[in-house]
């Protein structure tokens, strides 16, 4: 497996849905991320990526197996605590950015600092740290509506990085945008992973994971293939 | 800047302190009043309910009291030791009048402060001998007791009342409205009115009588003044008790046997603000009435308020889910929502105060009552809004708060 420090891992993860009969989205997941990787979760819809990332970001409980993010055993935490944990280790980009439109992209940034407990100065600081990392720093007064898709799904990306998360999670981040956005959005992830971000992506897209150093292949439920491209390590 | 946090590395795992969800009072407070400004309409309307209920609660509230206050101040300043006897008149209740020496009979009576008599006069009150002598403008003469205003707890607006002196002589002092429909407004410059046929110097005009307005319509003389210049026999028609205030009730059962010995039944007693006690008492209902209806209209309110909280809450289920993916426990979205609903029947509240005490200003200046706005309709009326919209919100802000993070992200 890979070397370095763990940030993720997952040993025997299962997820069922209770019914008739049960549904077994995760049938036994192992997998552990190191510090500074760039991984893609990738399969096709059904797979059990989605249930994947919910419990990758505590949004979720395994029903059995054990999770640790950062070092912390996260897998039979109360709610509470794993909202603490989303707070601090987790940072997430969804398809449809969630933005909250009557707030300024730096308000928006900052609220990703919101439930750490952190001030107001100090979070609007970190915030224009953020946006500036996403080359946005000249678009911090504007709202999502005055913003272009991909500058929207920036300030999301920005969001996401302010708390300064062990593990950034982004779900289908490119799915809601044009190829050109979609291209430039992943550029953006590949230079906070060169500046030693962890980043999981999870897509349906073969073409996009390919151009990833790492990807996770699911089907049904399990890990079908992890393979690292060299072409995409080297580029 | 560095993306993620340099972590301290132990081993082969990289650790990162969990920490606790905290977020401060005052955003939470932020993040419910934000809702509210970005639905503007919304909030007005949703908040209406609670505002008419709460305005209509204070404005009974406010008009009861000024209108009790107004009340009481009438009460108060005549005393309810005020008694009348009043000869009995019309069909077999004898001749209208008293016997003369009523008020001394009824001043043997123990715990009296003081007894006034008054005897209506028949001759007509004219301005002068030009004026028709029957159109008197519903003006009377009396021939009245000096003690008069202090039974009365009246006095003078203008010039003197009549004194020892005086009392013997042709001068007369005026009822305010008598002194109005005669057209008086000044004394001293040797006024003179007739009555009967008799010339009379106007030497004081009264303020209004709380209690005796037939007297506001008359032209006071002395009784020896009467008895000479008009020739009237003085059996009084009227004559006021003021009694020690503790034995009111004693003194009353008393007093028609005191005033006709011969025909007790003849002579009607009554008490002056019993009328205005019976007014109290009857506008108290109304305003349990009013009070009823007000809390109906609140309950609606607070219904409509309820309402629109869960629709909110479905409406912004992806709002939870992201506050929820940030960090926000459990307690923080019910805190959230619960505030914004507080801040909802709050603002309806304070709106609602703030109406209903304008109409009760406005109200009882008109009807030229001391406005009195109750501290409790106020601080209750707030209080109330509050107590509803924490009624009102608590439901929905649950429901979002149970609201799974998976759930509310998938939109």
């Amino acid at each position: 497996m890979s070397a370095g420090v763990a940030v993720l891992e997952l040993s025997d993860v299962v997820k069922e849905y209770p019914g008739h009969p049960p549904v077994r989205a995760l049938d036994g997941v192992s997998l552990r991320v190191a510090q500074g990787e760039l991984v893609g979760v990738v399969g096709p819809s059904g797979s059990g990526k989605s249930t994947l990332l919910h419990v990758v970001g505590t949004l979720d409980r395994p029903s059995s197996g054990i999770v640790r993010i950062g070092g912390n055993e996260v897998s039979a935490l109360s709610d509470r605590r794993l909202s603490a944990a989303r707070s601090r280790l987790i940072g997430f980009v969804f398809q449809q950015f969630f933005l909250v439109e009557s707030m300024s992209a730096l308000d928006n940034v900052a609220t990703g600092l919101l439930y750490t407990g952190a001030g107001p100065v100090e979070r609007r600081f970190r915030a224009f740290e953020a946006l500036s990392r996403v080359g946005l720093a000249h678009r911090i007064e504007h709202r999502p509506t005055e913003l272009s898709g991909g500058e929207q799904q920036r300030v999301a990306i920005a969001r996401a990085l302010v708390n300064r998360p062990a593990i950034i999670l982004a779900d289908e981040p490119t799915g809601n945008l044009d190829s050109h956005t979609g291209q430039a959005t992943m550029d953006l992830f590949r230079d906070l992973h060169a500046d030693g971000a962890t980043i999981v992506i999870i897509t349906h897209d073969r073409e996009l994971a390919a151009t990833l150093p790492r990807q996770i292949h699911l089907r049904d439920g399990r890990i079908e293939r992890d393979e690292r491209s060299r072409a995409a390590v080297t580029r | 800047m560095s993306a993620t946090n340099l972590a301290k590395t132990q081993g082969t795992e990289a650790s990162y302190e969990i920490g606790v969800s905290k977020v401060r009072f005052a955003e939470l407070l932020r993040a419910g009043l934000g809702s509210l400004g970005q639905r503007p309409v919304r909030t007005a309307l949703s908040a209406l309910g609670v505002t008419i209920g709460i305005a209509a609660m204070v404005a009974v509230l406010g008009l009861s009291e000024s209108s009790r206050a107004d009340l009481q101040a009438k009460i108060s300043n005549l005393g309810t030791n005020l008694l009348t006897v009043q000869a009995g008149s019309g069909f077999g209740a004898g001749d209208g009048t008293l016997p003369t020496d009523t008020s001394t009979a009824i001043s043997r009576i123990g715990p009296i402060e003081s007894v006034s008599s008054v005897v209506t006069l028949k001759d007509a009150v004219l301005r002068n001998s030009e004026v028709n002598a029957q159109a008197t403008g519903g003006l009377q003469a009396a021939a009245v007791d000096l003690s008069l205003l202090t039974t009365l707890n009246s006095s003078v607006a203008k010039g003197e009342w009549l004194n020892k002196a005086t009392a013997d002589f042709p001068v007369v002092v005026l009822g305010s409205i008598a002194a109005e429909r005669l057209g008086i407004t000044e004394v001293g410059s040797g006024q003179q009115i007739l009555i009967g046929d008799k010339w009379f110097t106007v030497v004081g005009i009264l303020k209004p009588f709380p209690l005796a307005a037939d007297l506001d319509r008359s032209a006071l003389i002395g009784m020896n003044a009467a008895a000479t210049y008009l020739g009237a026999d003085l059996n009084p028609s009227t004559v006021y008790v003021l009694t020690v205030p503790a034995y009111v009730d004693d003194v009353r059962k008393v007093l028609g046997a005191t005033a006709n010995p011969e025909h007790p039944e003849e002579a009607q007693v009554s008490r002056p603000s019993d009328a205005l006690q019976a007014q109290l008492a009857a506008d108290s209902a109304f305003t349990s009435l009013f009070l009823g209806l007000g809390a109906v209209a609140l309950l609606v309110g607070g219904v409509g308020i309820a309402n629109v909280m869960v629709i909110g809450v479905m409406e912004r289920r992806g709002e939870i889910g992201l506050r929820r993916a940030l960090g926000a426990t459990r307690r923080h979205i019910r805190g959230q929502f619960l505030l914004e609903a507080l801040a909802l029947a709050g603002l309806g509240g304070l709106v609602g105060v703030g109406l209903g005490s304008l109409v009760t200003v406005a109200y009882a200046l008109s009807q030229g009552w001391k406005v009195v706005l109750p501290l409790v309709a106020i601080v209750g009326g707030i209080a109330s809004a509050l107590a509803i919209g924490a009624i009102a919100g608590l439901y929905p802000a649950v429901r979002a708060s149970q609201l799974s993070p998976t759930e509310a992200l998938r939109s």
